[in-house]
């Protein structure tokens, strides 16, 4: 039965030192074509759980698998061409290359033709890149810093995206055209996990949602459910005061 | 006068950058200050004394000095075969003691072991070719006298245009092939790099393997222009990091800066101080541009 | 025998004379975590303080004070804490990797120092007639030796007792609290740049203050008895013995330098003469070879840090 989903994470432990967990024993699952939003507090291991999936954080026990197949403990490199896109919550872009190098970076595991051919596709999907493709990563506005990072990770065609706090910073402008841009990711058949601290500017586009604390689950359901629920306004509340409405920042 | 000590800044700064290119990179891919990366020069020098002595006895075109040069075919075979020795050499270090111990100890573990690799390295040169000076050549070289009564050799020019040429290789590598992409990807963000698909590794044993060559022209260009000895690379530490710093660790353009930089200043600075004290110039530079830059010019805090 | 007897004591006067620079490099590196690669430029200011001060006045060069010992020792240990203070406030607050290439030229320029500055150090010949206390109190090479390793004893007792009493003061948790993390040892309260510098600069002046014991011991100072490889040395006995143990750094000193000399001694016999010269190469491979492969396969040294997980020695 776990074949059906696209991602399923089963009782993850990981955390940065060994014998200090982050993740006291987390599962998900993201099926293709839809957008789960993680939300929690700061602090609450949102972070480590993607970082645990894309292969950056040591997962001491539990199990990811994508499509059904174990990947746990396979090397970061090697998971974008299994069909991992990952957009990290700081350092997305290669500031000091261009747009240009940006994304032949995320077509590392391609060949270089194909590589290229990709890129123009993705210049076709994104013509501001292509404007602006001989210039510095590091000069881009935060909307389109954000565009570029995703760009860079949609290189291999990743079937399971992983975006981290993506429109942490935007204008409220700028992070609804990317929750359109998320949207049409899963759309076009990804399965799409998305960390977010604006829990109900995420939850409004996002299909299920996982509440997590302490690097523990808290709540999962459909993302309508989980926007009627108040448990979480005293889950932020109780864990991160001065924070009660999460959205605010938006 | 002054335009002397200019040309010869440019000239020794250039052997100078080609040595810093390595340096820098490694001080910003594996996060620690090689004090062996110097003796990488060494082993170049001397090593392209083997290839030459077996180039040169095919005798008739081998042996030959081209042109104005004090050398042949034979040296600029010899140096490429350094330059592949002194990668492997550098790989094989890499592979047995840099690399375990960035997985088991800290950065600054590195630092102690390169001292003792360099120790190491050093003494090695001393025990096989004995501490004598050596010469690739004896063939008379006549110098160049260039407008405002600067001299030259045939030889330092062709140190300077092999350099040029080097720089211009790796700029297009840097900016033109994957691999240089990567290299300047890793450089700015390894983690970032890894998601992508980039295998970190192989990266960096390109990183080792270009700036072992490049050390390895740096020590043959030395020894064409100087002469060998066993300290040749060990008096170059402080110019080397000197360079490296200035330049910012992780950029090539800043080493070859930095490196021209130092030998600018190295040769210029007898105009002020005793020549006996120009050794302490480098450390001079590094302590001016750490004092303003704890970090190095493009350094990013990181501990 | 009595010939084994005096070069035994011949061995342990050296070796704890190392030990003691030892000592105030364990300080900095091994308790707080301070990269001085600079070790041989601290201990030859020490030397040099030392050969002012005790030795025989002469033309063209300044100083021979004909001071006593024991002003000389304090005196040297003034000179390279006054120099220390100077270095640490310039270098101090640069990162590890960093600290360690700034140190490394300062050794550097201190000991182009010592070849140039003909005035104050007598240049490539150095200083000679440095008197050995010893030599008023005893007759005989094998008396005044025991009796200069009495007064090495007792400094190196000395030196020991006083850092293992400050490692275990407020102070020294403080040193170790700075090493492990700078931003949580700032919330104890003193400032750690303050706690760092005071660190550094006690370590030196116990570098110094083996310059000093070395220079009455052997009798002379010249420049070519602190280059750069000292500092590599001095640093291999630590490692070698433990670091942020002070029996560790005695130990290491005694079983580098009994490596050092064993090896001198053995190569001096099987090596024919006319390659002697590389003799000293041999025992520098033998020593970079040791730290390497300690590091490798002991990192902590043979005794290293008591009851103290710590995690620099990690990350
Ligand atoms: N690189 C790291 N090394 C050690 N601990 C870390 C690291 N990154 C995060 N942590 C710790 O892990 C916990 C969870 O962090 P994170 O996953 O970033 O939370 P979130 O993304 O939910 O805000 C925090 O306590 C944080 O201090
Ligand atoms: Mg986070």
């Amino acid at each position: 039965m776990s074949g059906d989903h696209a991602l399923e994470a089963v009782e993850i432990i990981a955390g940065y030192v060994p014998d200090l967990p982050i993740l006291h024993g987390v599962s998900a699952h993201v099926d293709a074509g839809e957008v789960v939003s993680m939300i929690g507090p700061n602090g609450a291991g949102k972070s480590t759980l993607v970082k645990a999936i894309a292969g950056l954080v040591q997962i001491s026990s539990g199990t990811v698998r994508l499509d059904g197949r174990d990947i746990t403990g396979i090397v970061a490199h090697k998971l974008p061409a299994d069909g991992v896109g990952y957009v990290p919550q700081i350092g997305n872009v290669f500031a000091t290359l261009t747009i240009h190098e940006n994304l032949i970076m995320g077509g590392a595991p391609l060949s270089k033709s194909a590589a290229l051919e990709r890129i123009e596709e993705i210049y076709e999907m994104y013509p501001t890149l292509k404007d602006k493709r001989h210039d510095k990563a590091g000069v881009l506005s935060g909307g389109q810093r954000q565009i570029l990072a995703v760009a860079r990770a949609l290189l291999t065609r990743p079937r399971l995206m992983l975006l981290d706090e993506p429109t942490a910073g935007l204008s409220p402008m700028a992070a609804g055209a990317f929750f359109d841009l998320v949207r049409g990711l899963a759309e076009g058949g990804a399965a799409v996990l998305m960390v977010e601290q604006n829990a109900k500017a995420a939850l409004r586009v996002s299909d299920r949602g996982y509440v997590l604390a302490e690097g523990q689950n808290r709540l999962e359901g459909f993302a309508a459910e989980l926007l009627a629920n108040e448990e979480i306004g005293e889950i932020f509340l109780g864990l991160r005061r001065g924070a009660a409405k999460p959205e605010a920042s938006v | 006068m002054i335009l002397q000590h200019i040309a010869d800044g440019i000239l020794s700064g250039a052997i100078v950058s080609l040595g810093a290119i390595g340096l820098s990179f490694t001080m910003k891919l594996l996060r620690f200050a090689n004090f062996s990366h110097s003796e990488l020069l060494t082993w170049g020098a001397y090593g392209a004394l083997v290839f030459l002595a077996f180039f040169a006895s095919f005798g008739g075109f081998f042996d030959r000095t081209i042109g104005p040069f004090s050398f042949g075919v034979a040296l600029l075979l010899a140096m490429i075969c350094a330059s592949v020795v002194t990668s492997i050499i550098a790989l094989v270090l890499h592979r047995f003691v840099f690399e375990r111990l960035s997985r088991t100890a800290g950065h600054m573990t590195m630092v102690f072991a390169s001292f003792g690799v360099a120790l190491v390295l050093r003494h090695l040169v001393v025990l096989i070719w004995g501490s004598d000076p050596i010469y690739y050549s004896n063939a008379l070289q006549f110098a160049i006298l260039l407008p405002g009564n600067v001299r030259v050799m045939p030889d330092q020019v062709f140190l300077l245009g092999l350099t040029i040429i080097v720089v211009i290789a790796l700029h297009l590598f840097m900016t033109r092939s994957r691999t240089g992409i990567a290299m300047r990807g890793v450089a700015e963000n390894p983690d970032l790099a890894r998601v992508s698909g980039v295998n970190v590794d192989r990266i960096i044993t390109w990183v080792w393997i270009i700036g072992a060559s490049g050390a390895a022209m740096g020590g043959v260009l030395y020894g064409m222009t100087v002469q060998l000895r066993p300290e040749l690379g060990f008096s170059l530490i402080l110019p080397l990091f000197a360079a490296a710093i200035l330049g910012g660790a992780g950029s090539l353009y800043g080493a070859v800066l930095g490196g021209l930089i130092v030998g600018l200043s190295e040769n210029l600075s007898v105009m002020i101080i005793p020549t006996t004290y120009k050794p302490a110039v480098p450390f001079l530079l590094i302590l001016a541009i750490l004092y303003f830059r704890p970090d190095g010019i493009f350094g990013e805090r990181s501990r | 025998m009595i010939g084994l007897v005096s070069y035994l004591v011949f061995f342990l006067i050296l070796s704890l004379i190392f030990g003691v620079a030892v000592l105030g490099l364990n300080l900095q590196w091994g308790f707080t975590g301070l990269f001085n690669a600079g070790v041989a430029g601290f201990t030859a200011i020490g030397a040099y303080t030392m050969a002012i001060l005790t030795g025989p006045s002469r033309d063209a060069v300044f100083g021979g004070f004909e001071l006593p010992f024991v002003a000389g020792l304090v005196g040297a240990m003034i000179a390279s804490g006054i120099s220390a203070v100077i270095v640490g406030l310039a270098t101090l607050k640069l990162r590890h990797e960093y600290l360690a290439v700034a140190t490394f030229g300062i050794a550097v320029t201190i000991q182009l120092v010592c070849l140039n500055w003909e005035y104050l150090t007598g240049g490539t010949l150095g200083l000679i007639g440095i008197p050995n206390p010893s030599k008023a109190w005893a007759e005989g090479p094998l008396a005044q030796n025991a009796l200069y390793l009495l007064v090495v004893l007792v400094v190196v007792g000395l030196t020991f007792a006083a850092l293992e009493r400050i490692v275990k003061s407020p102070w020294g948790r403080m040193l170790k609290a700075i090493r492990e993390d700078e931003i949580a040892a700032s919330s104890l309260g003193k400032s750690p740049e303050r706690v760092r510098l005071e660190a550094f600069v006690l370590g030196c002046m116990i570098m110094g203050l083996s310059g000093a014991l070395y220079v009455s011991f052997i009798g002379y100072v010249s420049p070519w008895d602190f280059l750069p490889i000292l500092t590599f040395q001095i640093w291999t006995m630590l490692i070698v013995g433990g670091s942020a143990n002070n029996r560790g750094a005695l130990l290491g000193a005694l079983i580098v330098w009994g490596v050092w000399t064993t090896s001198g001694f053995v190569i001096s016999r099987i090596v024919p003469s006319e390659i002697q010269a590389q003799g000293g190469a041999m025992q520098a491979v033998l020593i970079g070879f040791i730290l390497v492969v300690t590091l490798l396969v002991r990192p902590r040294g043979l005794i290293g840090e008591e009851l103290y997980v710590s995690r620099h020695a990690r990350s």
